[in-house]
């Protein structure tokens, strides 16, 4: 009786993936007891969003892909009327206008469409998939761009991009042809002045803090030297848990949360973040298997969105502590504190595993 | 891309489709390996660089003050001090906001007026890094009251400052000095001095009296704590530490009693007195009236009070004992009697008969004598004890100007004494070449008869007629006047007394000296021009009174006391020494306005010998001594 109830239980769960996720979800609330100048609190607080977040991500993996296709256009649509909402009646908070009242929830319809965009648009190709044209790329392509404007507008460049990214792995896995990508990447180069242009301040600095982060090291530049000064000083080794003066002597901003990992990088040095590194390949790999091996257009194209989405999220973050990449606000993925992105994480994660085990199901 | 046919092979779609997942992963692989490269390059090839600039992030090297040297007089009574207290610090360029961030500030603290005024000059006066006091001396609830706000105020301190304190106050304001706010000015002196590292963290330095010229002394050696510090520049442990070395203490020769009794005497009067043990040359008392509270100047001093202190027609500022240049009057009459008797000019029984005048030959000008109609017959010693005019008029034309000259200079007049505060004036002995330097005028016969009773262009500074009062009492030897009397080393404990030195011995016969010393003890008993300065006192005095003239009186005018303007009166001069056979102090005073030397300023003498010879108290203070008749000069 209970050998049955658990393997109704672990029947959706896809184990290596699951193992990965824990390890490295584990290995994070060590570096953030460090990172949050050992607050338990924290670490608690991060270890009941990580249950809720597994939790979600069970129910989620349950859930047969068919279903799931159901939901596609309907969260796509609810997405881009809140974020339609933000830009009207939105509340500012730190300069940005992201978030909105419902009743008494601020909710950020920008983390709902990290998932619902690439959903919608594996749903569309699903739709299409006997007949695929060129056009129906164009329609996909304004399905995108419609929910990316409206982030941008926020402003908030970095989810913006990431959407954007999670959008066009969906194209370019559903076989948008070379030529369309190589244009689209010269037309970018072509455009890039214009979007200079079109950028606030802020942003205009953020990348040229990146070309020369001492031109302004009390300002702009100042997370990029301290972060780089603690990866640099952490060596190989590192400085050891717990001992890291970078962090502890609050020199790095943002330690617990966007630059959590060269807390990493300062604690544990390279070999540290070898692991970390690792266990990301590892999970990245898992995914690309899982894809690799899914039944329909729909699963092939939103699990291969996921796995890459997950891919970049990693590098960009990773790509800004350590100085070649601006600053934008994007969490170490599974690591940083925050429950809201550990969430809409996992719950990526879940589909991942429902495409995996339904798929086997079909099979046997 | 080229139209597809309507239905598409399965297998060839899945072929592309893992084939471009394929593409994907590798590049993800590819980026992933970019960025361990990245982390190698910062963790292994650049790992010193980072590592030093991560030192540098956390550790800082912070001053420890040194406890500046205690000012102690002869007895050991703290005339300068330190006390610890709590202060309310802003470090302006923390602050955005500084007039907003004040009256914040003051809901929780009480900030005056003057403590915003002080603040600004503050502010102009500093580099706006340093963290500069908005209020002094809070106390406990305050201190509470601020520490439970303290999150609302980032770059507001409270920190625990030493501070100089001088209980004494007014009474030894110009010899104590004061200690003033070190500004740009004084740090680029440091740096060029070399003394910048042992300053750091130092906001104070001497700047008057003693305070400034003992600097070296008292100041110490800074420590310094290696510290480690948050972003935030907060010190979170201490890593290593070099103790500071405190300032040495000085003991001087001053007797704060003495000093107080002759504050007392002098009761209304403005003036200045220095008394100097005549054997080594230490200042036993150093009063300038008024004084000023030096305690203003710590903190640095408000506008309002400073306003107050320069414009005062009081000049409580004027360091009178070496600042103020005054004429000596008769109190030159004893060194004239003893050049006239070293060079051979005059005898003992040397007499002239005093009409009351004097007359140059071939000149029908009247030289008068204080006393019309004239003393008749008078003798070297008459004319000291009664003050004759008209005999020394004669003497000073007889040894001529130049004769005078180098005879009185080497009792110091005309030449700083060479003290050891700064700032000292070196008043004016007359000769031809000073003459024709000031004034672009030969020199005349007639400028010489007055210089003999001290008048005309004669200046001294009260410490100069000490110095060679003293030098009179002690044989012709004249001592280097000195207030420190000794300096204790704040480490080892270790006492080194200054030696007191020989500044010049005059070659002047005992027995003339012992001639003007019969004279001057004279001149204290009845008879004399000061006839009740030792009355009952059971030790014997010398001294010589004198007035000096602020304004001249025209040929053919008497001066009348009581219809002069007060500050435009003579002011009133008396030096002394006791007991006369042994002397062990030698004074000087000056009252301002006083009038006759005799009647003001004698008694204070008077009281300084009481209370340092006996130990006796005056009776009471204040007490303005009745005018007498017969007292005149």
């Amino acid at each position: 009786m209970i050998r049955r109830l658990w393997l109704r239980f672990t029947l959706h769960i896809d184990g290596f993936l699951l193992a990965s996720l824990a390890a490295t979800m584990l290995f994070g609330q060590i570096i953030l007891y460090s990172a949050s100048g050992q607050s338990f609190d924290r670490v608690l607080s991060q270890f009941i969003s990580m249950l809720v977040a597994l939790v979600l991500m069970w129910a989620l993996a349950n859930l047969p892909p068919q279903h799931l296709m159901r939901i596609a256009w309907p969260s796509y649509v609810l997405g881009l009327l809140l974020l339609l909402g933000v830009a009207l009646f939105g509340e500012v908070s730190h300069g940005a206008r992201r978030w909105l009242h419902v009743g008494v929830a601020r909710i950020q319809p920008s983390e709902l469409m990290k998932i619902a965009v690439p959903l919608m648009l594996a749903w569309y190709f699903e739709k299409r998939e006997r007949s695929m044209r060129l056009s129906d790329f164009a329609v996909a392509a304004i399905l995108l761009l419609l929910p990316v404007m409206l982030i941008a507008k926020q402003p908030d460049l970095g989810t913006a991009l990431l959407i954007a990214a999670s959008g066009f792995y969906v194209l370019f896995l559903a076989g948008i042809g070379w030529k369309v990508i190589l244009g689209l990447a010269i037309s970018a180069a072509a455009f890039a002045p214009v979007a200079w242009s079109l950028m606030h301040d802020y942003q205009q600095q953020r990348i040229m803090t990146l070309l020369d982060p001492t031109q302004d090291p009390l300002g702009s530049g100042y997370h990029t030297i301290q972060s780089m000064i603690a990866l640099g000083s952490g060596g190989i080794f590192g400085k050891g848990w717990l001992n890291g003066t970078q962090a502890h002597l609050d020199f790095l901003p943002e330690r617990h949360t966007d630059f959590i990992f060269a807390v990493l990088g300062e604690e544990f040095g390279l070999a540290g973040i070898l692991v970390l590194l690792v266990l990301y390949l590892l999970i990245i790999a898992r995914g690309l298997y899982i894809t690799s091996h899914a039944t329909t257009m729909f699963t092939r194209l939103i699990a291969g969105s996921i796995t890459l989405t997950f891919g970049t999220y990693a590098f960009v973050n990773m790509g800004m502590v350590s100085g070649i990449l601006p600053v934008v606000g994007v969490p170490l993925p599974l690591i940083s504190f925050g429950g809201t992105s550990l969430v809409t994480m996992l719950l990526g994660f879940g589909i991942l595993m429902g495409v995996a085990t339904h798929r086997r199901l079909v099979k046997q | 891309m080229t139209r597809r046919p309507e239905l598409r092979n399965h297998q060839r779609d899945l072929y592309y489709f893992r084939m471009r997942l394929t593409v994907a992963g590798s590049i993800a692989l590819f980026l992933f390996m970019l960025l361990a490269a990245r982390f190698a390059y910062l963790q292994i090839f650049q790992h010193e660089h980072y590592q030093t600039l991560a030192e540098q992030n956390r550790i800082s090297i912070v001053p420890i003050v040194p406890n500046r040297g205690l000012i102690l007089d002869r007895n050991g009574v703290a005339l300068a001090h330190n006390y610890t207290a709590f202060t309310l610090e802003i470090t302006p360029s923390k602050i955005k906001n500084l007039g907003q961030t004040i009256n914040e500030l003051s809901t929780l603290v009480e900030i005056t007026e003057k403590d915003r005024k002080r603040f600004k000059k503050l502010l102009e006066e500093s580099r706006n890094f340093e963290s500069l006091p908005i209020r002094t001396r809070l106390n406990d609830v305050e201190i509470a009251r601020f520490s439970a706000n303290r999150y609302r105020f980032a770059g507001v301190e409270i920190k625990a400052r030493l501070f100089r304190h001088y209980p004494q106050g007014e009474i030894t304001s110009h010899v104590v000095g004061y200690i003033g706010r070190i500004n740009d000015a004084d740090l680029d002196q440091l740096e060029e001095d070399g003394n910048f590292a042992n300053y750091r963290g130092t906001n104070y330095m001497g700047r008057a009296g003693l305070e400034q010229s003992y600097e070296n002394e008292l100041h110490g050696t800074t420590g310094f704590e290696e510290v480690e510090t948050d972003a935030g520049g907060r010190a979170v442990r201490t890593l290593s530490r070099t103790p500071p070395t405190s300032g040495n203490n000085l003991t001087l020769y001053l007797d704060l009693k003495l000093q107080q009794v002759a504050e007392q005497t002098f009761g209304k009067f403005r003036g200045a007195l220095v008394a100097i043990d005549p054997k080594t040359g230490g200042v036993l008392a150093y009063v300038s009236k008024p004084g000023f509270d030096t305690n203003l100047f710590v903190d640095g001093i408000d506008t309002q009070n400073w306003e107050l202190l320069k414009n005062s027609p009081d000049k409580p500022l004027l360091n009178r004992p070496m600042h103020g240049e005054y004429p000596p009057g008769s109190t030159i009459k004893p060194f004239m009697a003893l050049a006239g008797l070293e060079l051979n000019k005059r005898t003992p029984s040397y007499t002239i008969n005093d009409p009351g005048f004097y007359m140059l030959p071939g000149s029908s000008h009247h030289y008068r004598d204080w006393k019309a109609g004239g003393h008749g017959l008078v003798d070297l010693h008459k004319s000291i004890v009664i003050s004759c005019d008209t005999y020394y008029y004669g003497l000073a034309v007889d040894l001529g100007i130049d004769n005078i000259f180098n005879f009185l200079s080497n009792f110091g007049f005309g030449k700083k004494t060479g003290i050891d505060i700064e700032g000292e004036r070196s008043g004016l002995l007359p000769s031809q070449a000073s003459k024709m330097k000031r004034f672009k005028q030969k020199w005349f016969a007639g400028d010489t008869v007055s210089v003999g009773i001290g008048q005309g262009y004669n200046l001294v500074t009260p410490l100069q007629l000490a110095v060679a009062t003293a030098t009179l009492a002690n044989q012709g030897i004249k001592m280097q006047p000195h207030l420190v009397r000794q300096i204790q080393n704040s480490k080892s404990g270790v006492v080194t007394p200054i030696a007191p030195q020989i500044a010049a011995t005059l070659p002047i016969k005992p027995e003339n000296l012992a001639l003007v010393r019969d004279a001057m003890i004279d001149v204290t008993r009845p008879g004399g021009t000061a006839s009740r300065a030792s009355a009952g006192a059971s030790y014997t005095i010398a001294g010589k009174t004198g007035t000096a003239q602020v304004v001249t009186i025209k040929q053919g005018e008497k001066y009348v006391e009581s219809q002069v303007a007060e500050r435009n009166r003579d002011h009133a001069v008396f030096i002394a020494y006791a007991p006369a056979e042994n002397p062990t102090i030698a004074i000087a005073i000056l009252v301002e306005n006083g009038g006759h030397g005799g009647t003001t300023a004698a008694p204070i003498a008077r009281a300084m010998f009481d209370y340092y010879l006996l130990g006796k108290l005056p009776v009471s203070a204040a007490t303005t001594p009745e005018p007498e008749e017969a007292e005149h000069d």
